[in-house]
């Protein structure tokens, strides 16, 4: 169990979740995607706490956990509003702000 | 010493097998057709984390994971799925033209940051999940390192989530 195991572990889900946002079409599987990329990054900081004994990647985690409910409460409040507005959450037929 | 050595021989193979499963599950994540699918992928993925928190000895962590990911997270995305009413059986496909282009960047990235980390940290120690880091993970050690040394991250925290909440009932109110 070396650091790398986790910190390849955690560029593969980071990597997973960018694909999904990039290759996705439903807004709420984008949302999910960018929860992976999140997870990732905490697993990271998760990883480097216990290789360096020291408990401030842990405190960060837990900062970057609340961030990641706030961002989802807002984030699916705006998807609800483009479902409301459009009658779909097709992120590629969201285009009314394309000049 | 033999005790240390099939501990640390455990927790490696107990790291591997979480790491299939998450890998497996966040693949479905973003193959799966199904939206309801791809959520309850994302548990397991959730849920392999905290796992992997426990192996790291941060049971805080991994008990916050448990409680607001797959407690709260994921129950707001099934929300979500069924105020949009996605269909069962989507009519159009849930992926874009921009399948190719996505996996050739992440694919890159992927072998970029794997190059770089056995660069960095190649020849780093192996982790040994002690008994004293089970204080330092202890809610007792984050709380005092929270409010000792990040009290001012730790407010404005609390004033994004106020923030969150008001602008996300403004938006969603039907009026």
């Amino acid at each position: 169990m070396t650091l790398n195991n986790f910190l390849i572990l955690s560029a593969f889900l980071f990597c997973t979740g960018l694909y999904g946002t990039l290759a996705r079409r439903n807004a709420v599987l984008v949302l999910m995607s960018i929860e992976l990329m999140l997870n990732a990054v905490n697993l990271n900081l998760v990883a480097f706490s216990a290789f360096r004994e020291n408990v401030t990647g842990q405190v960060f985690s837990l900062f970057i956990i609340t961030i990641a409910a706030a961002e989802v409460g807002v984030g699916l409040a705006i998807v609800l509003l483009i479902y409301r507005n459009s009658r779909s959450v097709d992120l590629d037929q969201a285009d009314q702000l394309k000049g | 010493m033999p005790f240390v050595l099939s501990t640390m021989v455990a927790q490696t193979v107990v790291f591997w097998i979480l790491a299939v499963v998450m890998v497996a599950a966040a693949i479905g994540v973003v193959r799966a057709q199904n939206v309801v699918h791809a959520a309850l992928y994302l548990v397991v993925v959730l849920a392999g984390a905290a796992a992997q928190y426990i192996l790291l000895v941060a049971e805080f962590v991994a008990w916050v994971q448990v409680l607001i990911y797959i407690g709260a997270i994921v129950i707001l995305f099934l929300f979500g799925i069924m105020l949009t009413r996605a269909p069962m059986k989507p009519d159009g496909p849930l992926d874009n033209n921009q399948r190719f282009a996505a996996g050739v960047v992440s694919l890159f990235l992927f072998g970029v940051l794997t190059a770089l980390l056995i660069d960095a940290y190649g020849d780093a120690p192996q982790i040994h999940p002690k008994a004293s880091m089970v204080l330092k993970g202890s809610p007792t050690a984050i709380a005092s390192s929270m409010f000792r040394n990040y009290l001012v991250p730790f407010e404005v925290v609390s004033m994004l989530l106020l923030a969150a909440l008001v602008g996300a009932v403004v938006i969603a109110r039907r009026d």
